[in-house]
């Protein structure tokens, strides 16, 4: 029988599991009442699916932030899909080359409303130093984006920052703002719909 | 016997005389030209001569020399015989003009996407080619990227700081 040598000390739970806050709203005995809009926007944000678009070496970043060290699953996302099928949140890692940009249209286009986009690192958000004939210069010009997350590559916590912020975005939603005609007009912009 | 080079430049020039020029031999890899119409006598004869046998392509690309007028596009064919392990290089010269050459589809069938490749980027013409179109590059491209007729980068960005790429 060997002693244990490893993990012998007894950690302390730094904080007790933090739950979410409650939105705005009135309660008595027995019931609660806030808006629809507070309910659905806080049910969305903490279940973001992502749908992890990488191609090159962000999406590695990525995937450190998938790992345990990081835990991107803390925030809600621990379903990440490799479908548009469920998935509401594209996350674009990586360069991104002319002949990609249907693509990533085509996989913007089949997903379900609502739907935001995050661009994870300088090509996605602008073709970073490939400045040549054969790269797109920032997804934008094919979806639209929602966040854009700097760096070459970033590192898992600016994913993470991204991610929480488009967290804030979904939460602080307007359930009518896809139906807005500023919305319609953005995604005609873009040749959608 | 090991296959020379030697050997092989004798037998090139008693097969086609003074239609094969420009023999060197950069790192001792044997390296010669000819004019781009007997191109495909020349590779016929390197991978059907029995003493030969070079029979596998292992490369065919575009280079671009701007200052060659006349011919400006060299098409390269590295061959291999894999049974000496023996590498040699032989070049075409042709117009930009008139970028056309002989496609070697007919010899090696591994020609057709390398073929496709520097057609894509070189705009080289071969003749014969059963598929010639893009292959890398996104179908709309109205030009050849590869040849050095463009600065590095479109000059009236604004949207990209210039120090940031050490320029």
């Amino acid at each position: 029988m060997r002693p244990v040598s490893y993990n012998i000390k007894k950690k302390p739970l730094e904080a007790d599991i933090s739950m979410v806050d409650m939105p705005e709203g009135h309660q008595g005995q027995g019931f609660f009442a806030t808006t629809l809009d507070n309910v659905i926007g806080l049910a969305r944000k903490n279940s973001l699916w992502p749908l992890p678009f990488a191609t090159s070496c962000c999406g590695i970043e990525f995937m450190a932030t998938m790992g345990a060290t990081y835990d991107i699953a803390r925030f809600g996302s621990e379903r990440v899909g490799f479908s548009p099928r469920q998935c509401d949140l594209l996350m674009v890692m990586g360069t991104i080359a002319k002949k990609m940009g249907p693509v990533v249209k085509q996989v913007y286009l089949q997903m379900a409303e609502p739907r935001w986009v995050i661009a994870v690192g300088a090509c996605a958000s602008s073709g970073g130093i490939f400045d040549t004939y054969s790269v797109l210069q920032g997804i934008d010009q094919v979806v639209p984006v929602d966040v854009y997350v700097p760096g070459c590559p970033p590192r898992p916590e600016a994913i993470l920052d991204g991610l929480m912020r488009i967290q804030d975005l979904v939460g602080k939603e307007s359930l009518r703002r896809r139906n807005s005609e500023q919305y319609k007009a953005l995604l005609e912009s873009y040749g959608i719909q | 016997m090991a296959l020379s080079n030697e050997y092989i430049k004798e037998k090139l020039i008693e097969k086609f005389g003074d239609q094969v020029t420009g023999f060197e031999e950069p790192y001792s890899l044997l390296t010669f030209r000819s004019d781009k119409e007997i191109n495909l006598k020349v590779l016929n004869f390197l991978v059907e001569e029995e003493s030969l046998q070079f029979g596998f392509l292992t490369d065919l690309c575009g280079v671009h020399y701007p200052d060659n007028k006349g011919q400006e596009i060299a098409v390269v064919y590295h061959l291999h015989n894999m049974r000496e392990n023996v590498r040699i290089r032989y070049k075409v010269f042709t117009s930009i003009a008139k970028p056309e050459v002989y496609t070697a589809t007919g010899i090696f069938a591994g020609a057709n996407w390398m073929e496709r490749e520097t057609y894509d980027f070189y705009g080289v013409n071969f003749i014969g080619h059963p598929n010639l179109k893009r292959i890398l590059n996104v179908e709309e491209m109205d030009y050849f990227p590869m040849r050095k007729e463009y600065p590095l980068e479109d000059q009236s960005r604004i949207d990209k700081d210039d120090e940031m790429f050490g320029r």
